[in-house]
């Protein structure tokens, strides 16, 4: 165990979600919908050493095992991440992040002409792509500033 | 055809495409064969933007068939104004006629329109999106007067905005017919028209000079360069005209090269262009009703 992980204290039951790219564990707390206001407890490690990445963003979810859809959308934002499954301080599971087919009511479309940009009675849809992600409705595609995208509340 | 809605023309495969213009060619040659063809066919026009040449052109194609067309009016003293969705509006003009037609300035609009419809919905327009019919009847005319195939085709003026390009362009790449892109370079194909067609495996044969390339085209598709697209009145001026058709770029081009515009024109092709056998703008205009009418028809017989 180095230093750098003791930075960021082991947590008995919850997610690991590790190798962020550095400065995105803010917006993976956003992507997840976690501000705080839910009562999570959250642990955040920032610009911690990593052999892979060089320095590399830790954050950990207490008590909670991220699903599926989450995990499919903190991969367009930290596509190197891992997500650790811990219970009784042991990893139960231990995952790479796949890039889903589409994340649905996650991201905002930059295109201020777009339907859903309008007050329209739909959640925004995207397609992921190789190397970003599309409007599914006006086909905009964005590939730099994916997580300026995150719909806010 | 087995498409519910007609939102885009990247959905339509070389099939479809043919299919609605073999219907087209049919009714052409014979339109009083097709006037008591769909007698209770009702079609609904919902217009949030005014396109008196698209609203006029299904109407007539729909009464052509012997049906009808309800007309929603003009948006601002519809529903619209008083904050009512698109989802909403359509959901319930959807629940008086058998298809729908729908023009709307945002990007999408046909796409999540047709999400909230049980009859057919086909997209007259959406934004700088798409415009598929008209695509059907440009294709229409290109294919009466130079074939689909084996062509170069070279598309001109404002590429990033002009939803028409953007479905011809798509649309194009179910044929063997090599496209060419002149524009200004403020002007250029947007990227997710550019995704497209590298994803169909089509070139994308930029020029922004149309000398460079004018010799070899078989077909020219003009369209307006508009001038709120530029800061000055002096750019404009400069730019539109480098893109302006007149007899001495048909002296330069093919004898026989064809030129099209989807209309309405402003001054981009000269009126000395329109007593020439070049020109196919009017006859494609024209050949609205026949492949309307055609596609209507297909809709209308795949929903009975
Ligand atoms: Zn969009």
């Amino acid at each position: 165990m180095t230093d750098d992980d003791l930075l960021v204290a082991s947590i008995e039951d919850g997610t690991v979600i590790d190798h962020v790219r550095a400065g995105q564990a803010l917006n993976v707390l956003a992507v997840l919908g976690i501000d705080g206001s839910g009562g999570d407890r959250v642990s955040v490690g920032m610009n911690v050493a990593s052999e892979r990445l060089g320095r590399k963003d830790v954050v950990k979810v207490e008590d909670r095992e991220l699903s599926r859809t989450e995990v499919d959308v903190v991969s367009l934002i930290a596509p190197e991440a891992t997500i650790n499954i811990i219970r009784d301080f042991e990893v139960a599971r231990k995952e790479r992040v796949d890039r889903p087919d589409e994340v649905v009511g996650v991201l905002a479309c930059p295109n201020p002409r777009c339907i859903t940009a309008a007050d329209e009675p739909v959640d925004s849809r995207f397609d992921v792509l190789d190397d970003g992600v599309r409007c599914a409705y006006c086909e905009t595609i964005v590939r730099e500033g994916i997580a300026d995208l995150i719909a806010g509340d | 055809m087995r498409h519910d809605h007609i939102v885009t023309a990247k959905q339509l495969s070389r099939a479809d495409i043919e299919a609605v213009l073999d219907r087209a060619a049919e009714i052409d040659a014979d339109p009083a064969g097709w006037t008591d063809h769909r007698p209770d066919a009702l079609l609904g026009l919902c217009f949030f933007e005014p396109s008196t040449r698209t609203r006029m052109s299904f109407e007539t194609a729909i009464k052509r068939l012997g049906g009808d067309a309800v007309d929603m009016g003009a948006t601002d003293e519809s529903a619209v104004a008083k904050g009512e969705s698109l989802a909403d509006t359509v959901r319930v003009i959807g629940g008086y006629v058998d298809a729908l037609v729908l023009r709307h300035p945002r990007e999408g609009a046909a796409k999540l329109a047709a999400e909230h419809v049980d009859v057919p919905l086909v997209n007259g327009g959406d934004g700088a999106g798409h415009h598929p019919t008209q695509t059907l009847l440009d294709l229409y005319t290109l294919r009466e007067s130079t074939g689909l195939d084996g062509i170069d085709v070279g598309i001109v003026g404002d590429l990033k905005y002009g939803r028409t390009v953007h479905s011809l362009a798509r649309a194009l790449t179910n044929f063997d017919a090599r496209q060419h892109f002149v524009s200004p370079e403020s002007l250029q194909l947007p990227a997710s028209v550019r995704y497209d067609l590298h994803e169909r495996g089509a070139a994308v044969r930029e020029h922004t000079d149309l000398s460079s390339v004018l010799g070899e085209l078989d077909a020219l598709y003009v369209t307006r360069i508009q001038r709120e697209r530029f800061p000055d009145e002096t750019e404009y001026r400069e730019v539109a005209g480098q893109y302006r058709i007149d007899e001495s770029t048909l002296a330069a081009a093919r004898d026989d090269v064809v030129v099209m515009h989807p209309l309405p024109r402003v001054d981009e092709i000269a009126p000395e262009v329109d007593e020439t056998d070049n020109a196919r703008y009017f006859q494609q205009a024209h050949n609205g009703v026949p492949v309307r009418m055609a596609l209507l028809d297909l809709l209308l017989e795949g929903s009975a």
